[in-house]
């Protein structure tokens, strides 16, 4: 049986060959051919410089903006640190937050759905009993979530046509003018990427 | 729970079955050697690898030696990928410097316990990942110590399910197939024309595909963003169709960049699922009795609709804890981005989240498109169960299969002892050693996941130990309370059960965790694939018993209700206890409004 093994040698090195490095390095020359834009990144430039991938969410703090999904990827919107919270249901830091301890040099603060819907309302003057959307206090799966609900969207219009000395109607056309549709009218989620809406935001349409 | 959200289960369940008889007989085609469409441009790189890999093909090997190649190979390979990735800092396709002065300051060190962890996981069809791969791995690694396992660890789990048909379907034959043959057919005519269609098709949607460094991006705000690249959509074709499961980025099918919409979502669910559903066929096909093939088919679907309701179910209903901040998770008003959207990606909802959960754990996959750990404790206990049932609802790429198997030579096994008949199968008898083997196979699971969960759940080792810097091995959970035991049974679950999902949130890249979790992922692949060649190699040597008015039909309802019963009776008695002390004392804590 051990004249087996020079076969699984062998069998090992053509194998990864052809599927290790052949393939992919296959994928990609045919896919930088015909699809360049996605293939790398879906990037997003503005006077040559790379702003950020339609894909990826990024920080939005200014009222001006739309704010994204709070985001668990590093210590925020961390493109190299992909991740959610993995707290569970019963998780008090995930409900509740921790608050700093004075008493070390570290911060151990974090934010938990209460505060993060404090904060929430009080960003868009909102009453402190106000229902708000869930997605606008949960972090996704990836930390990097570029989409938010519309009902979250609605919430934020108000500020953001008040700081931009803007119609409230403006604000709103534009939400409903950016609204991604379900693939194929049936699969996923009507949703609004944030960054596309933004930009909208600033070229004024 | 909302229509349209029904409406997209409804059409994966239409696609699967569409798909599962058309793949099917093309997988018989190509596994008992016959001609296929494709020959004219496959059959020559077929022979070259042949050639190339000093291999007889003619040659019909007993099942020792089917498995003693099985065996070989995935030694080989694992040493492979090890050297490999202990070797990512001097080799080529490393823009980002991993491993080397180099390396930006969020870069992780592959240490010889995470190199062994990584290297028995991808070797052994698991995918667990006791790293983050955007800030540890080289492009090098991923495609090569790594994605490559995608491929020849699902060539060799459809090698080894197909040697076990072949034991229902010869009779009186000394062999049951040539392991070399059945790795390089399933690898080429299989894996490889699907994965190219469907990494385009990635591509086309967004999935990036590249050899370029980084790019940093200044954002409209001016802060500073890296943007991750590589060579993402040769990897997830293969990671999704090979229910391998382990992600290029951290964040898994949930990163924008691995799985960007909707449509991609679909398919990469129908990906896992497709080789799985269509080997069921194809055993039907192999022992002449289409029917006996649609029987398991059926009984699957039950088992994975029932996962399907009860997870969607208790993520749509959400966590009342958050509900109390007046925060609205009503799916009447918000649909599918109500309920518990914790951990979740809004493109996907709730609908397509608690789908892919359930699917990725029927089958040995992984991947994840939302964090399991913040799933509701009953929300993810269906996935933690669907592992423990022995991914045989459709199940891995192969081991899906022989799952099934070994649970249906079980089934005849106790309705014969109810009637007081030797059992059947497929017209072979199945007598002592076919079900002490099968007894094998289900015994070491509840060993190995059972032993290191109590293990892991009370080790009191000194702080600061090398084995374990936290110290006691249950301070590495992130949540306290019964989610952080229900974090470590998921753990040993996963590896034993080869699956790779997680609840992610415990820290497992120390040599105790690296270790044991190695030692499960052994045991759960090499501890289960032997017995079932075995059997295989014991069923082939018999004669054909032809069907009397006495023989228990095994094509029809009684016998699925019979064998869904069995899955679940098996199931529960050995993990139920387990469950209580986790998930399910959870989900009354949380109803309860405690908090931990």
């Amino acid at each position: 049986m051990l004249k087996e093994l020079i076969p699984a040698i062998r069998i090992t090195l053509v194998l990864a060959l052809l599927t290790g490095l052949a393939f992919p390095l296959l994928i990609t020359v045919i896919s930088q051919v015909i699809f360049p834009d996605q293939a790398n990144g879906s990037l997003l430039r503005k006077d040559g410089k790379v702003i950020g991938s339609r894909l990826i969410a990024q920080r939005f703090e200014s009222p001006k903006y739309f704010h994204p999904r709070p985001s668990a990827a590093g210590s925020g919107y961390a493109g190299e640190a992909s991740g959610g919270t993995n707290l569970g249901p019963t998780s008090s830091k995930l409900i509740m937050g921790i608050a700093d301890d004075p008493a070390t040099k570290a911060d151990e603060s974090f934010a938990g759905i209460k505060q993060l819907a404090e904060a929430y309302r009080k960003d868009n003057q909102l009453a402190v009993d106000a229902p708000i959307p869930v997605d606008a206090v949960t972090r996704s799966g990836s930390g990097l979530d570029p989409d938010i609900s519309e009902d979250n969207a609605m919430l934020q219009a108000p500020r953001i046509a008040k700081a931009r000395g803007m119609s409230a109607q403006t604000v709103t056309e534009i939400i409903r003018k950016y609204k991604t549709e379900r693939d194929l009218g049936i699969l996923g989620e009507p949703r609004l990427n944030v960054l596309t809406i933004n930009m909208a935001l600033d070229n004024g349409k | 729970m909302t229509g349209i959200g029904w409406l997209q289960i409804l059409l994966f369940v239409v696609a699967l079955v569409a798909i599962t008889k058309p793949l099917g007989t093309y997988m018989k085609r190509v596994m008992e050697g016959e001609s296929t469409p494709l020959d004219a441009i496959l059959k020559p790189l077929e022979t070259v690898l042949y050639r190339a890999g000093g291999i007889d093909e003619k040659a019909d090997m007993p099942w020792t030696q089917y498995a003693f190649c099985m065996l070989a190979f995935s030694v080989v390979t694992l040493l492979f990928s090890y050297g490999l990735l202990r070797l990512q800092g001097v080799l080529p396709f490393n823009p980002m410097g991993f491993s080397t002065a180099q390396a930006p300051g969020y870069g992780t060190a592959i240490t010889p316990d995470l190199a062994f962890n990584t290297a028995v996981s991808f070797t052994s069809n698991t995918n667990w990942q006791a790293y983050s791969g955007e800030s540890t791995m080289s492009y090098l690694s991923q495609m090569l110590a790594l994605a490559f396992h995608n491929w020849v660890s699902a060539a060799a789990g459809i090698s080894v399910a197909v040697a076990m048909i072949r034991g229902f379907s010869r009779y009186s034959a000394a062999g049951i197939g040539n392991f070399w043959k059945d790795l390089v057919r399933s690898t080429l005519y299989i894996l490889l024309p699907l994965s190219l269609v469907a990494a385009l098709f990635m591509v086309s949607q967004g999935v990036v595909q590249n050899l370029s460094p980084y790019v940093q991006a200044t954002t409209i705000e001016g802060a500073q963003q890296t943007i991750p690249q590589g060579p993402i959509a040769s990897q997830e074709c293969i990671k999704m169709l090979g229910t391998n499961g382990g992600g290029f980025l951290n964040a898994n099918s949930a990163h924008p960049f691995e799985n960007p919409t909707p449509l991609c979502n679909f398919v990469q669910m129908l990906l896992i699922f497709i080789i799985p559903a269509g080997l069921a066929y194809t055993f039907g096909l192999m022992v002449n009795d289409t029917r006996q093939g649609w029987a398991l088919f059926t009984a699957m679907t039950i088992l994975f609709m029932a996962g399907v309701i009860a997870c969607y179910g208790f993520e749509a209903a959400g966590n009342p804890n958050i509900a109390a901040l007046k925060v609205d998770t009503s799916t009447s008003h918000l649909g599918d981005l109500g309920g518990n959207q914790e951990g979740k990606e809004l493109r996907f909802g709730l609908a397509n989240s608690a789908l892919f959960a359930v699917i990725t754990t029927d089958a040995s996959c992984g991947a994840v498109n939302a964090m399991h750990d913040s799933f509701t404790p009953l929300g993810g206990l269906v996935p933690l169960l669907n592992i423990q049932l022995g991914e045989l609802i459709f199940g891995g790429v192969g081991a899906g299969l022989y799952g099934i198997l070994i649970f249906a030579i079980l089934t005849v096994f106790i309705a014969g002892l109810m009637v007081g008949r030797t059992p059947e199968y497929v017209g072979k008898k199945i007598e002592k050693k076919e079900v002490k083997m099968a007894m094998l196979f289900v015994l070491v699971a509840a060993f190995s996941v059972l032993g290191f969960t109590a293990l892991g759940a009370v080790l009191n080792l000194p702080a600061g130990s090398l084995w374990n810097t936290a110290g006691a091995t249950y301070n590495n959970v992130n949540n306290n309370g019964a989610h952080g035991f229900s974090e470590i049974f998921y753990a040993f679950t996963s590896a034993t059960g080869n699956n790779g999902s997680a609840f992610a949130g415990i820290t497992v890249n120390t040599p105790f965790y690296n270790l044991t979790l190695g030692l499960a992922m052994l045991m759960g692949r090499f501890f289960m694939q032997i017995p079932v060649l075995a059997i295989a190699g014991s069923l082939s040597t018999k004669k054909y018993i032809h069907t009397t008015s006495g023989t228990f039909p095994t094509d029809g309802i009684v016998f699925i209700v019979l064998l869904i019963s069995v899955i679940i009776i098996v199931g529960a008695l050995t993990f139920f206890p387990g469950l209580t002390l986790g998930p399910i004392v959870e989900h009354f804590l949380m109803h309860a409004g405690r908090l931990y």
